[in-house]
């Protein structure tokens, strides 16, 4: 209703509020300069290489080896995220203990802290002479410098995603239904997966998506931990700050383009989960 | 009124009946059973602190693992200073682009109805899907000695890539979206009404922002500057992609501690980044003040 109106008053060219010209030149200007205009070189570069090229290179086992890396540890990563970061945004919105303010402050400490530090923190950590690391090697379980450490690193830098998605839903969720569930003699089990669960489903779907993505492109983080041993514990990123060290531009470029379709693709599909979520929301 | 009501009435039930009653009256007395709960916080607090809080101890332990006086000789080292005041400038630009720009993008977006507001909105988002590697890459594409603008450059003698200028452009990118992101949603649940009557009454576009909008927005904006200062100050790939790490000139801290650690000087690596530990501390802190703030204003929980 709103909105027809003002798009009236829009089609007769009446702006009330003053500053449309110098907010829409600020924008573009600032949008197009730092952004847009750089973005595009990517897509220039990449026109540049014909097919094959551009085909060789994507296809070249060490590539495919590093996107396959990439993709297992986030998705696995991920995955953590989801089950954890759903018991962290449970905890956190429903039950009131000493501790829950600060606990829910240091959910962003992967946000504030810089990757390289946490990078090589958690290498430390998860090395066998580390507190961690040396517990696991007594089992035989190497972590640092395999794709398990990947998948922890990956953990850390998305696990705010995800809590940070699902507490607000679960903070608006209407007590009602679950009180309905409870009093038409369902368990909590039952309430829980059956009632609570398909109404967070798509912010936890969208945050683990975001984890996902991000888990993907990261690079602080995860290069210290990796070892970046060929074939195994390349990761995508790293490939291309490798081929940029060689000057293979071209190569790092086509690694790159890749990798931009994959991430736009990824953040198309949650976005779309995020639509439809708020459609379903107003009901 | 209503408690006395409660009161009777479990007085006057009992038995079987009491405790249903019980949950009509009070349905979240009883949420969970006791052991799920603490099952649950207990699984919450060991998975925080074997993922956040262990590395934290890790660089605290590492960076004062040769005593105190070596630890300040790390931090008080020439380069490592040097760092320091690169990755303040870094973040120093980061912050005022992001301001202007997220103050003018979400003013746009929530106060003018135009066509296209969607596909700005999306477009301002990439530099959160984009790996901040190929962040670097773009500038280096697009400005490096092979790129399209580097003839121009190099003419010119302006020496973006490998150099401060380029830092601070991929800081800036990485950061874009962090202000707007912030006001966007405050300003958009505001609404235009409180501008469009100040405006028919006759004030300016300066009055109307300083007046109307900047006190509905003023905790939301500093909460996105706090956002955008602590990625700012962290940023890696991005960085390290088209600084070229040259030691003293174009290194930030994060750099630092990198060159440092793959030195096997762990000592001097983690106390650069205890330095940064802090920062990011207190970053926290400040952010959890404002959104205490900012909560209670929107009243809120």
């Amino acid at each position: 209703m709103e909105q027809q109106i003002v798009k009236v008053k829009n089609r007769k060219g009446v702006r009330v509020i003053p500053g449309y010209g110098l907010c829409m030149g600020v924008t573009l200007t600032m949008l197009g300069s730092f952004i847009l205009l750089p973005l595009c070189s990517i897509f220039f570069s990449t026109s540049r290489l014909s097919v094959q090229e551009f085909k060789e290179i994507v296809t070249s086992p060490q590539v495919v080896s590093g996107y396959k890396v990439s993709l297992c540890c986030a998705f696995c990563a991920s995955l953590v995220n989801g089950v954890f970061g759903m018991i962290l945004a449970w905890v956190l919105v429903r039950y009131d203990f000493p501790g829950r303010r600060a606990m829910d402050g240091l959910i962003e400490l992967p946000f504030a802290l810089p990757t390289a530090v946490a990078g090589i923190a958690l290498t430390y950590l998860y090395s066998d002479k580390g507190w961690l690391g040396s517990l696991f090697a007594k089992m035989g379980i190497k972590i640092a410098y395999t794709p398990v450490g990947i998948t922890i690193a990956m953990v850390f830098v998305g696990i705010p995603f995800v809590v940070r998605a699902v507490q607000p839903v679960l903070e608006k969720l209407d007590r009602q239904y679950e009180e309905a569930a409870a009093m038409l003699g369902a368990g909590r089990a039952y309430t829980f997966f059956h009632v609570i669960l398909p109404e967070i489903v798509p912010a936890l779907l969208a945050g683990a998506g975001l984890a996902f993505a991000r888990g993907i492109g990261e690079y602080g983080s995860v290069v210290f931990i990796a070892g970046n041993i060929p074939y195994k514990t390349q990761i995508a990123p790293l490939l291309i700050v490798m081929k940029l060290e060689q000057y293979k531009y071209s190569d790092a470029t086509a690694i790159a383009f890749v990798l931009l379709i994959f991430s736009f693709t990824l953040m198309l599909l949650i976005n779309s989960v995020q639509i439809y979520m708020q459609r379903f929301n107003k009901g | 009124m209503p408690r006395d009501a409660e009161r009777t009435y479990e007085q006057d039930v009992s038995g079987d009946g009491l405790q249903s009653l019980q949950k009509v009256i009070d349905p979240h007395r009883d949420e969970g059973s006791l052991g799920v709960k603490c099952a649950l916080i207990g699984i919450s607090v060991l998975f925080l602190g074997i993922m956040l809080v262990l590395p934290l101890a890790v660089v605290a332990v590492n960076a004062l693992r040769e005593g105190w006086e070596a630890y300040k000789e790390n931090i008080l080292d020439e380069y490592t200073i040097k760092a320091f005041r690169l990755t303040l400038t870094a973040m120093f630009f980061a912050v005022a682009v992001n301001t202007v720009f997220g103050v003018a993008a979400a003013y746009l977006l929530s106060k003018f109805y135009f066509r296209g507001r969607e596909v700005i909105a999306a477009l301002i988002d990439i530099p959160f899907s984009i790996s901040p590697v190929i962040a670097g890459l773009v500038f280096i594409l697009t400005y490096g000695n092979m790129g399209w603008m580097g003839g121009f450059l190099k003419s010119h003698g302006i020496k973006i890539v490998f150099a401060v200028p380029g830092v601070i452009l991929a800081t800036i990118f990485v950061t874009f979206p962090f202000v707007f992101r912030e006001l966007f949603p405050v300003m958009n649940v505001q609404g235009r009404e409180e501008e469009e009557a100040a405006a028919l009454m006759g004030a300016g576009g300066l009055t109307i922002f300083r007046r109307i909008t900047f006190p509905h927005i003023k905790w939301a904006l500093l909460y996105g500057i706090i956002l955008c200062g602590a990625r700012a100050m962290g940023e890696f790939g991005a960085v390290s992609v088209i600084s070229g790490h040259l030691r003293g000139k174009t290194n930030t801290l994060p750099l630092h501690v990198e060159i440092l650690y793959n030195e096997f000087n762990t000592a001097a690596a983690f106390a650069a980044s205890s330095v940064l530990v802090v920062m990011a501390v207190i970053i926290l802190i400040i952010r959890n003040l404002v959104e205490m703030k900012k909560g209670r204003k929107a009243g809120g929980r």
